[in-house]
């Protein structure tokens, strides 16, 4: 089995499973509505790319393991997702800025990702792109309208910023697997979309009146299976069933 | 309480085909009621174009004057085909 | 034109079978009965969102997950077009949630009982969405227009709910053995709720006459009830499950089930606010509105100063 390009597409996975399963936590609680409508649309994408990567990714493992094995019986060490992700929705603000600083990184990936040399990375990128799409111009939208709208709104988003600020740049810091996959050709250079994105991300702070915070620390580990103490309990919710009634189908 | 403005909701749902109106919903601006629209009312592959007009701006005719509106319109059955006669050998008219 | 012609005007249209438009004259008692009928079915498919949300975290597979998500988005929808059709009449979703809100409104009682397994999922899409689809069915010809029109959408939607449900328990009911087990108890603990779900029996259902005559329900609970008994019965032998009813059996001289009595005090209860989870539920629904008003405003406050700007 090609080991990296396994650790690489199960990389992009788990980012998409551990976000897509926090804003289906919003499902039936959203501020309005509409938008609880919008966040499960979200979440629907993210399980939807989650599960086409975790298909790819068990049959390279070639070892009759399915996406549920890979989904629902590993170990947070296991788990190769950033710790942006991970984060817990707290008020809309946050939500909406943990979802944008992912989606400007999320919707460049796969714009890249479809030059894979891969093919089926390259073709789920392309069906994962268009729905990219739409998620930044959301996000970015609420971040627009959040940070410029009501003091009380600029003042949740922005503190959202100064919380997960230093869980952004983990995304394009390159891991092993990046690096393996880019030299390999079937990955993407996050050279190459590292200052597309902080470009795009300051253009939407800035717009939406946000300050940047000036620590330049970032929290990194979640490439390498170590994490924050909020993916064990994501795990622990997740993955009941298949863990009290192992084996069984559903 | 800051009320969104309801909006009312078109949707074509393929080229060639009228915009059709199917519903409505509340958005702060034109801009999330075309994606709110999307998310609503697209879900099943229903569109390809979505119309928003904020429900204030659509002037309805006055059932009261249904009568005088679109009474005029039924005797004027010169207007259809089926009003004129033709000879049978006239085929495809 | 006087009262009494526009009424004889409107009542010549409901036996006509004409629908009635949001802009045509209606009986104020028409238009509060639907008010008041449509905003109770949006609110049961709000709050009827919180029971099945509890499992989409929990949901055991990646394709159980995405159906449950689209599930109980699609009831956000179906909440969605009902108020919208409430707002047809001249009044706004603000005020019908804060009836919510207040307690002053109801919803289906069904949504005041737990989730307690991952079977319940089942149960509910199964008999639920199956007592509800067999409700609102009908009701795709009901006299006023966006309301028919509403639950043409609702119901188109809800189809893939109920087979989803039944899915679940008969992937259950063919499981192992624990799996078997608690299909069996959900049947046992949604039976009941499902079948009260159609309302008082006829005979306390004075409202009844009056909305068939108007066309806004077209069968009555009992026919309805029956109806559902009589299909979900056969369902019930295919899974391999039995219904909890000691006096449910074949009538052949009436060609339907008898069953026994539904616990009406049970009923009333619930509906009073005595139910297991009444209070979780609107508590839930009141904290997701009140927590998101900051958020509703903020957007009010863009698209004015947005606005403005152009303007400018």
């Amino acid at each position: 089995m090609n080991q990296n390009l396994f650790n690489y597409t199960l990389q992009q996975a788990d980012n998409c499973l551990i976000l897509g399963q926090r804003l289906g936590e919003w499902c039936g609680h959203g501020p309005v509505l509409e938008q609880d409508i919008a966040m499960t649309n979200i979440a629907l994408d993210l399980i939807g790319q989650a599960r086409m990567l975790y298909q790819y990714a068990a049959e390279i493992q070639d070892e009759k393991r399915s996406e549920d094995d890979l989904a629902y019986l590993r170990d947070a060490w296991d788990f190769k997702n950033v710790l942006l992700v991970e984060q817990p929705n707290g008020d809309f603000a946050k939500t909406i800025l943990r979802q944008f600083l992912f989606d400007s990184f999320n919707c460049p990936f796969y714009e890249k990702l479809k030059e894979s040399s891969d093919e089926r990375l390259a073709a789920i990128a392309a069906k994962s792109h268009k729905e990219t799409l739409y998620h930044l111009k959301w996000s970015g939208d609420w971040v627009l309208r959040l940070g410029d709208g009501t003091e009380e709104s600029h003042n949740r988003i922005q503190n959202a910023l100064n919380e997960l600020w230093p869980y952004s740049e983990e995304i394009t810091t390159p891991s092993e697997a990046d690096i393996d996959a880019n030299k390999n050709g079937f990955g993407v250079n996050l050279n190459d979309i590292k200052s597309e994105r902080e470009t795009k991300i300051r253009e939407v702070l800035n717009e939406a009146t946000l300050t940047i915070p000036d620590s330049a620390y970032n929290h990194t580990g979640g490439k390498e299976g170590k994490h924050t103490e909020y993916l064990g309990y994501i795990l622990a919710d997740l993955q009941f069933l298949q863990r009290a009634y192992p084996g069984n189908e559903w | 309480m800051n009320n969104w403005p309801l909006w009312e909701i078109f949707v074509r749902s393929k080229a060639g085909l009228n915009h059709k109106h199917v519903g409505s919903l509340h958005a702060s601006d034109a801009e999330m009621a075309i994606q709110n629209a999307r998310d609503v009312y697209t879900r099943r592959n229903e569109g390809v174009s979505i119309w928003v007009v904020e429900s204030k701006h659509i002037t309805a005719s006055d059932p009261d004057d249904s009568d005088p509106l679109y009474e005029p319109a039924k005797d004027k059955v010169y207007r259809h085909p089926t009003f004129y006669d033709l000879p049978d050998e006239v085929k495809h008219m | 034109m006087d009262e009494k012609h526009l009424e004889d005007h409107f009542n010549e249209k409901i036996d006509q079978d004409v629908r009635i438009e949001p802009k045509d004259w209606m009986p104020d008692h028409y238009r509060k009965t639907l008010i008041r009928q449509i905003s109770q079915h949006a609110h049961s498919e709000i709050v009827g969102m919180l029971p099945e949300a509890n499992w989409i975290s929990r949901a055991p597979t990646l394709r159980r997950k995405a159906a449950a998500l689209a599930k109980v988005q699609d009831e956000a929808g179906h909440g969605l077009y009902l108020y919208s059709a409430c707002e047809t009449l001249g009044v706004d979703r603000d005020t019908l949630l804060d009836q919510l809100h207040t307690g002053k409104a109801k919803y289906s009682s069904i949504f005041n009982y737990p989730t307690l397994t991952w079977a319940d999922m089942g149960a509910i899409g199964w008999l639920v969405d199956g007592a509800a689809i067999m409700n609102q069915v009908p009701l795709c010809r009901a006299s006023y227009g966006p309301y028919a029109r509403a639950m043409i959408r609702v119901c188109k939607e809800e189809s893939f709910h109920q087979r989803q449900g039944f899915e679940i328990m008969l992937t259950l009911c063919k499981g192992s053995d624990e799996q078997q087990k608690m299909a069996q108890d959900a049947l046992n603990r949604w039976w009941w709720p499902a079948l009260m779900m159609f309302g008082p029996t006829d005979a306390d259902s004075p409202h009844t006459e009056q909305s068939m005559r108007w066309g806004i329900k077209r069968f009555t609970n009992d026919e309805l009830r029956q109806k559902f008994v009589d299909v979900s019965k056969p369902q019930a032998d295919l899974l391999g499950i039995k219904i909890p009813d000691p006096d449910l059996k074949w009538n052949e001289a009436r060609g339907h089930y008898d069953f026994g009595e539904i616990n009406w005090d049970e009923f009333y209860n619930v509906i009073k606010g005595n139910g297991p989870c009444n209070k979780q539920r609107i508590d839930a629904r009141t904290k997701a509105w009140e927590e998101g008003a900051w958020v509703r405003e903020a957007a009010s406050a863009y698209a004015e100063k947005k606005t403005k700007q152009q303007a400018a």
